[in-house]
């Protein structure tokens, strides 16, 4: 394993391990108020100071970091999945399949997709437990986040269909679901690896605004994609600048998500 | 031959759009909210005008008629009327088409040009160091909200279009760098280099045509995320353009105004990915 | 002697251009006295949502609002500063004793901004299409006391009596929203009375006024106004980016201010902005009480319960929602009325003051309990509900967190929803689907009769419990007693008696929860001048007219 490698791997397990440790390392908790010292800066008291009502910003880092750091990526592994299926297998099959699939996927990705969220909002109950709104809502995102990888799969699959290699594995009896799964779909890792990377960051994001739907992580929960949003006040943040302690957290395990996953040490010099 | 492939192209082109504009009126329709108008909160009104307002929008309850009778008026030029807006929808449109095609033209140009300039260095250059930088600048600006980038293109007199491009070019890069990445382990890139070609040939002539077709087919799904980045960029910058449009027309629950904005971005979304199709297949022919 | 006659020659012609000169200033001096255009620049800032009309008769957002305040002209006009009716194009009125009917006496001589003239016929046309059945205009609403036909007479080109089939509480000062339209201009609605005229309109872009160069009022000095060349209103529903623009100087003023914006602005610039003190803005929950709303039967009890609601109010701190959410710049609410309404609030009520202990000892003598840090009911029921708030704003997102908060002291669970508007809405009128709602209620106007419609339990706008087919508690049947009463009582004494009894029930009874006023901020360039910003809307440009930009 390359030293980046090792690196980004100890990263991720490092910042998986703190928030687990959240309720020791942040034992007031993320929701608690200290209405005294709303929106108060760095202290002893509060590592990264306190957002407007006053919850302790380092205790929501971590403890946003537990739903992020687990839902985005299983989402992302989803919607990676997905793309693998539909636009690998349309472009494996070719023809009239790879046209009626790449017509759905141009479809998936013009229509209007809030309306159908407004509408799974409107059928959740309005208690509905904080678990069950974030699960709905991670699972959503995977559901309709393939889109843009699947035409690139497609189109990768199409050049592989008629690819040396995969003649001759023909040529030797090797067919169909097989062909597929075992010489087809690994050489699309390059573009399954880009959406999955692609995909983690995006969805947490998402995450964040599907909040004006009523859909994500309900208050008092934290997570990264609501800490993010805080940045939009950004008159104010250019005096705030440990604001942008979750951006840098995020960029850290999002570079490292792609290092664990590229192949540098394969890289000829 | 080449004309029947043509027509069954175009025909599923129109079959396509046309299921998208009734696919969008049928998931608004189904939304909530449809029939509610912010303005029957005006404590002044009475309770005649506030069925008045409810009224109004009881001809969109059933979208089998409202659809067929927009696809009517539409084949005479009528796009109908925006019930936020209050006006012709076909007129809107007209009005602010141009802005967001010039905004995601010139987006997806500079994202396009960041991308490939990037991702070839980076595939030429093959350095550690310089496809780390990249990943970190690129993971940097995936992890910066839509609407920040927006904001930061006000707050530095930014052209809104490059915040479209760098909204592009971070999902651009990764996958095309990727494909790149791939395609030097093809056994004719080890046999080129083995014969002692040199790097940029190598680039130039054997690796990006071989990953040509994917790379057309992302250039194609780009438009589509361009268009949808043009939202948060024009609501922000107040560009008067088609995304702004969408995002009103969105929250007031405006049905011919979105019905007919599906339409027009479904049609650009398959002309683009369908050029990109047909370039890529006609790119394969040549390879092959 | 030729030199000597070339210099008396030359004198002569430096003297004259010199005279020419200067009679040519005084000249410019005086058109510009006495023209009153003394290029006073121009007033640029944002409207936060595209204006749906420009027709007067038909406006019901913002934005059309702010547009029909600059170019209509009014025949009263209240003055936003000292709250006087003051005259506009009418020179005096007189009001029927039984308010059903107004005589009008207009100036003479006047014309539209195209150079129609104006007369009784256009103040009897504006009058007729605003009363229009088919109009369904809240301004048109305002007037529709009763059943019948609205009669106008032409006594001559300059008076007019308008008779209404029912009596219109404060009938002249509902003059101050009708913007007089033109019976005979080709140009419709664009033909206007007001200081200003929509000269451009880009959709999505900008709405730009130009000076109506027939406006008819003149300052003390007999100067035509408006000072103004032109107003240029950006349209612009980012807040964040309208105060970008405002710190850039690229607009002059921000209506509304932030709290958060406002402290920014003050330790930059505090001569910026202005703090008018309590607005007559109510941020308010309540909770529903519809009978036929599909929530469970046993939370309908809770809420249908004025104890519970009270003991809810009590627990509430809004103290620290004032002193957190605002920054400060707000006030703990006492009831329906703000105390920025001087004459119309109840100055014996007193803010609710927060206290757990209270609310709790209030819940247990309706059988609730405190179960292992959970408060539950006699049947045993978990309280738990939910609070729903429009999604996008940012202070009631953070009240109901704060208010999730403060009830969980008392063992309540509130799960805090944010919707976007059209869904909320449709919750709140139509399917009546919520438990309870954080919203605010924007009052316009100083009079009682502005909420009538949220008072009477028959109105669609009784939140709480609308459409009632008859009062259902008797408590609603009072205040729609008392409510019918001031409207048709004509001493403003017992009109004020009345409804101070309505407030007084409505703090008694709860079905509002009133949280805070907020106050009236808003930020003016200091190149603006002769601006003093107030707490009736528009805040900041109520005198556009004698606005000028350095």
């Amino acid at each position: 394993m390359s030293f980046w490698r090792r690196v980004a791997c100890s990263v991720l397990l490092l910042v998986l391990a703190v928030s687990l440790a959240a309720s020791l390392l942040a034992p007031a908790g993320y929701a608690r108020q200290d209405r005294e010292a709303a929106g108060a800066p760095p202290s002893h008291a509060h590592w990264l100071g306190t957002d407007e009502i006053g919850r302790d910003r380092f205790a929501r880092v971590l403890y946003g970091t537990r739903i992020s750091l687990l839902l985005a990526p299983a989402a992302a592994l989803l919607s990676t999945l997905l793309a693998a299926l539909i636009g690998g297998l349309a472009g494996y099959l070719g023809g009239a399949w790879a046209r009626a699939a790449m017509a759905v996927t141009d479809l998936f990705l013009s229509l209007p997709w809030l309306f159908l969220l407004i509408t799974v909002r409107a059928m959740m109950p309005l208690n509905v437990a904080p678990a069950f709104s974030v699960l709905v809502t991670f699972l959503i995102l995977g559901l309709l986040g393939w889109t843009a990888a699947a035409r690139v799969l497609c189109a990768t699959a199409g050049s592989l269909r008629n690819s040396d290699f995969v003649r001759q594995a023909r040529a030797s009896g090797i067919r169909g679901a097989r062909l597929f799964w075992i010489h087809v779909l690994p050489n699309m890792k390059p573009v399954l690896y880009a959406q999955f990377w692609i995909s983690v960051p995006a969805f947490i994001l998402s995450e964040a605004n599907l909040g004006i739907l009523g859909l994500g992580v309900a208050e008092p929960l934290p997570s990264w994609g609501s800490l993010l949003k805080e940045l939009e006040g950004l008159v104010s943040v250019g005096e705030e600048p440990w604001k942008f302690v979750p951006l840098v957290l995020l960029v850290v395990v999002v570079t490292s998500f792609q290092l664990v996953l590229s192949k540098q040490d394969e890289v000829a010099a | 031959m080449l004309g029947r492939k043509i027509a069954r192209h175009g025909l599923t082109l129109v079959a396509t759009v046309l299921l998208g504009g009734f696919l969008s009126a049928t998931l608004v329709r189904l939304a909530p909210g449809l029939d509610s108008d912010e303005a029957a909160l005006d404590p002044h009104l009475s309770s005649q005008s506030i069925e008045a307002l409810r009224q109004a929008r009881t001809e969109q309850h059933n979208i089998f008629h409202f659809y067929l009778h927009s696809l009517r008026l539409a084949v005479h030029g009528d796009l109908g009327t925006s019930i936020s807006l209050r006006q012709p929808v076909r007129s809107l449109l007209h009005d602010r088409i141009p802005l967001t095609l010039r905004l995601v033209g010139l987006g997806l140009l500079m994202g396009w040009a960041a991308v490939m300039a990037l991702a070839l260095t980076a595939a030429w250059l093959r350095v550690t160091a310089y496809d780390l930088l990249a990943t970190v600048l690129t993971g940097f600006l995936l992890c910066v909200p839509a609407a920040v980038l927006a904001l930061l293109s006000v707050f530095w007199n930014i052209p809104g279009a490059l915040a479209i491009a760098l909204i592009i070019f971070p999902r651009d890069y990764r996958f095309a760098r990727n494909l790149l990445d791939k395609a030097y382990s093809l056994p004719h890139i080890i046999t080129a280099r083995a014969k002692g070609l040199s790097e940029l040939r190598i680039l130039f002539w054997h690796v990006v045509p071989a990953v040509g077709p994917q790379l057309l087919a992302l250039a194609g799904v780009s438009v589509s995320l361009a268009i949808g980045a043009a939202i948060p960029v024009e609501a922000l910058c107040g560009l008067a353009g088609i995304g702004q449009l969408a995002w009103q027309a969105a929250l007031a629950r405006d049905l011919p105004l979105l019905m007919n904005i599906t339409v027009l971005v479904t049609l650009v979304t398959l002309l683009a990915n369908s050029g990109a199709d047909v370039i890529g297949y006609v790119w394969r022919g040549q390879q092959a | 002697m030729s030199r000597r006659r070339s210099c008396q020659s030359r004198c002569s012609t430096s003297m004259l251009t010199k005279s020419v000169k200067a009679i040519a200033v005084a000249a410019f001096c005086l058109a510009m006295l006495t023209d009153g255009a003394l290029a006073q620049g121009q007033l640029r800032f944002c409207l936060r949502s595209e204006p749906k009309t420009f027709d007067p008769l038909k406006v019901e957002d913002d934005a059309s609002v702010a547009i029909r305040y600059l170019t209509g002209g009014v025949l009263v006009r209240v003055n936003r500063q000292t709250q006087a009716l003051e005259p506009g194009l009418a020179t005096s009125w007189k009001v029927s004793n039984d308010s059903k009917q107004i005589t009008f006496k207009l100036r003479g001589g006047l014309s539209f901004s195209d150079g129609t003239p104006f007369s009784a016929e256009d103040v009897a046309y504006t009058v007729q299409q605003l009363m229009d059945p088919a109009l369904h205009s809240a301004t048109g609403d305002t007037f529709r006391s009763g059943p019948g036909k609205v009669e106008t007479k032409i006594i001559s080109p300059t008076e007019i009596l308008v008779t209404f089939p029912a009596p219109v509480a404060g009938l002249d000062r509902q003059f101050d929203q009708v913007a007089i339209l033109s019976a005979r201009s080709p140009k419709k609605e664009m033909a206007v009375l007001g200081p200003f005229m929509v000269a451009d309109y880009k959709p999505g872009a900008t709405v730009l006024l130009k000076r109506n160069p027939n406006y008819w009022k003149t300052d003390e000095q007999g100067r035509k106004l408006p000072y103004l060349d032109s107003v240029q209103l950006d349209i612009q529903p980012s807040r964040d980016v309208e105060m970008l623009r405002l710190k850039r100087n690229e607009i002059d003023l921000i209506n509304s201010l932030d709290s958060e914006y406002f402290d920014k602005l003050a330790t930059t610039s505090p001569n910026v902005v202005h703090d008018a003190g309590p607005s007559l803005d109510s941020e308010q929950m309540w909770f529903n009480e519809v009978a036929k709303a599909p929530i469970p039967e046993y939370k309908k009890k809770w809420f249908r319960s004025a104890t519970f609601r009270r003991a809810i109010s009590q627990a509430i701190n809004r103290n620290d929602l004032a002193r957190v959410v605002f920054r400060g710049h707000a006030q703990p609410a006492v009831g329906p009325v703000s105390p920025a309404n001087k004459f119309w609030f109840n100055s014996k009520l007193k803010p609710e003051a927060c206290s757990p202990d209270a609310a709790l000892k209030t819940l247990q003598k309706e059988g609730f309990h405190l179960e292992n840090g959970a408060l539950k009911d006699m049947e045993g029921n978990e309280v738990v509900f939910s609070i729903i708030t429009n999604s996008g704003n940012k202070y009631r997102e953070r009240m109901a967190t704060m208010i999730q908060e403060d009830l969980q002291k008392i063992g309540v669970r509130v799960n805090v929803v944010t919707l976007d508007f059209p869904s909320l809405i449709e919750r709140m009128t139509q399917t009546f689907d919520y438990e309870a709602i954080l919203l605010g209620l924007t009052n316009v106007g100083l009079d009682p009769n502005e909420q009538m419609n949220v008072w009477l339990s028959s109105s669609e706008n009784h939140q709480w419990n609308p459409s009632e087919k008859s009062p259902e508690t008797p408590w609603e049947a009072e205040i729609d007693n008392l409510m019918q009463a001031q409207a048709s009582a004509a001493d403003p004494k017992d009109r004020k008696e009345s409804f101070d009894r309505v407030q007084e029930i409505a703090v008694e009874q709860a079905p509002f929860i009133y949280l805070v006023n907020r106050n009236a901020l808003s930020a003016i360039s200091t190149n603006v001048q002769g601006a003093s910003p107030v707490i009736l809307v528009p805040q900041t440009y109520w005198n556009a007219e004698r606005l000028s930009v350095k």
